[in-house]
């Protein structure tokens, strides 16, 4: 075997299962820095080794053991860690390692501690998504850094920060009890779920889509729902991200500008994910008490479904706001399902839901809400009102492309 | 691992958001005590705060109350031993003083921890 495919080899490994063995060390051992440490010295063993002795047949659990022999043998030398050494009956646990290695299917998956963990409300939420996609989607600091947008030592130290709060606070790896769960996953899908809608919509920026992001966001709702297929939000999660992503080959033209929903070549929308998607959104949203997540996968789903923009079923999509209102009120929500009673009664209905949602701050600051209204306003023959809205949803535009496409709507107007 | 647990009721300029009673109190330090967490705990006096500064100078500085700018004022402390974060955040929540102001949870700096 060559040195360049073992290379190869340990990449692969590591990369899907980086998150499982730091999962494992760091419930086995509470010390996700030790944890990090020998899981970078077992690759680099595996380096040295699988060129020569050929890649073992269970790669994962060859390079657990390896891992865990150096925690051991890292704790033992520890002077400081001598209390913790004694707690962990190192020696039966040594015993237990060596004779039979366990193979891939025997090997615990663990990563739904570490995902409580990263996601622990005790964190500050921007340090949360960055140790998701650290520690779980295997991503390096600056790997993360540049998906944020943020300076690689800034990102840096956010993750040092938590990492030493995770320590010192002893912020456990374990999953939340039965009681407990109601309260503490909705964190973790958000956390998933701001990390796909920072890849999708990137809140700034000269890139409308930052893709790496969103298949990241993918990949862990997809490890989220392995880890529990009965707990229906994280499958709602999981639909809701497929239906969307589907769209993404459509979004941007050749030219790198944004494309409307309304003006996409739905030809070019991925046919495998949203039937995957929809598969999903069934047992997701039935029964009673669906959740947010589930909603707004249907919605996207009837999206999907459309021939064409027109065909929309958009009695069904208010239907569905209108539950979705219910369960999580905001006035985005609000927003949206003003947007679509606009497609199902006309922009004036449209028009006077959004005119008494105005007063909302938050709306007022959002740039979406001015461009929809610009939008109607213009289909109502209210140029000079839609040219003024055009103008402060250009003003407040994050991302270079949105703020394009607002730009070229407000010629197209002042042009007529 | 130990948690001191700060009860944060609010200052006396601030409206009132209701009083814990005494017996919820007693039931609580009852459950602390009989889970074998307690390590030490009391109420403390509001309106009794003196707050020390020594300048760089040496010159000793003492005035009436806590900081003024506070909002909130420490009006007991739990100091418990539990496993970990989320047992401590467990008995803060459990703490009445949670329900009408705030329950700090802060770590106990031991020298070893790193």
């Amino acid at each position: 075997m060559s040195g360049r495919r073992a290379a190869r080899s340990v990449e692969a490994v590591f990369r899907e299962d980086r998150g499982r063995l730091l999962a494992l060390l760091a419930a086995r051992f509470g010390d996700l820095d030790l944890a990090e440490e020998v899981v970078s010295d077992a690759m680099e063993t595996a380096l040295q080794r699988w060129p020569v002795d050929g890649v073992p047949d269970k790669p994962l659990a060859w390079l657990l053991t390896v891992a865990r022999r150096k925690a051991l043998d890292r704790i033992r030398r520890d002077r400081a860690q001598a209390a913790r050494l004694a707690a962990l009956r190192v020696e039966s646990e040594r015993a237990a390692a060596s004779p039979a290695e366990p193979g891939f299917d025997d090997i615990p998956d663990e990563r739904l501690r570490l995902f409580f963990t990263c996601c622990h409300p005790a964190l500050p939420e921007e340090a949360r998504t960055a140790l998701m996609l650290r520690f779980l989607a295997g991503l390096t600091t600056p790997e993360v850094a540049r998906a944020f947008l943020v300076p690689p030592a800034t990102m840096a130290q956010r993750i040092v920060r938590a990492k030493r709060k995770i320590r010192d606070a002893r912020i456990p790896f374990r999953v939340p009890g039965p009681d407990e769960l109601p309260a503490r996953l909705p964190g973790v899908l958000r956390a998933v779920y701001l990390v796909f809608t920072e890849g999708y919509a990137a809140t700034f920026g000269d890139d409308l889509v930052r893709p790496g992001l969103a298949d990241e966001a993918v990949r862990l709702a997809r490890i989220l729902h392995g880890l529990l297929p009965e707990e229906r939000e994280v499958t709602g999660l999981l639909a809701l991200l497929l239906l969307t992503d589907a769209r993404r080959p459509a979004r941007v033209d050749a030219a790198g500008d944004q494309v409307l929903l309304e003006d996409q070549d739905r030809a070019l929308w991925d046919a495998g994910l949203i039937a995957e998607g929809r598969r999903l959104v069934v047992p997701a949203l039935t029964g009673p008490g669906a959740g947010p997540y589930a909603v707004q996968a249907a919605i996207a789903a009837l999206h999907d479904e459309a021939a064409c923009f027109d065909g929309t079923d958009w009695p069904q999509i208010v239907a569905l706001y209108d539950v979705l209102l219910r369960i999580e009120p905001s006035p985005l929500v609000a927003l949206n399902r003003a947007v679509a009673v606009a497609m199902r009664d006309g922009p004036g209905a449209g028009l006077a839901l959004m005119d008494d949602l105005s007063g909302a701050p938050e709306l007022r600051r959002y740039y979406l809400f001015h461009a929809a209204r610009a939008d109607l306003l213009g289909r109502l023959g209210r140029t000079g009102e839609a040219a003024e809205a055009y103008r402060a949803a250009v003003a407040l535009a994050g991302n270079e492309p949105e703020r394009a496409t607002f730009e070229r709507r407000l010629a197209g107007l002042t042009g007529r | 691992m130990k948690y001191l647990l700060l009860i944060n009721t609010r200052s006396p300029g601030e409206p009132p958001a209701g009083e814990p009673g005494v017996e919820e109190f007693m039931a609580y330090d009852k459950a602390v005590t009989d889970a074998g967490v307690k390590v030490d705990g009391n109420a403390l006096d509001l309106g009794t705060g003196t707050t020390v500064h020594v300048r760089a100078d040496g010159e000793r500085v003492v005035t009436d109350g806590p900081f003024a700018e506070t909002r909130e004022i420490v009006g007991g402390y739990y100091l418990i031993d539990v496993p970990d974060l989320d047992a401590a955040l467990d008995w803060a929540a459990r703490c009445p003083g949670a329900r009408y102001g705030t329950v700090e949870v802060r770590t106990v700096w031991e020298p070893d921890a790193s």
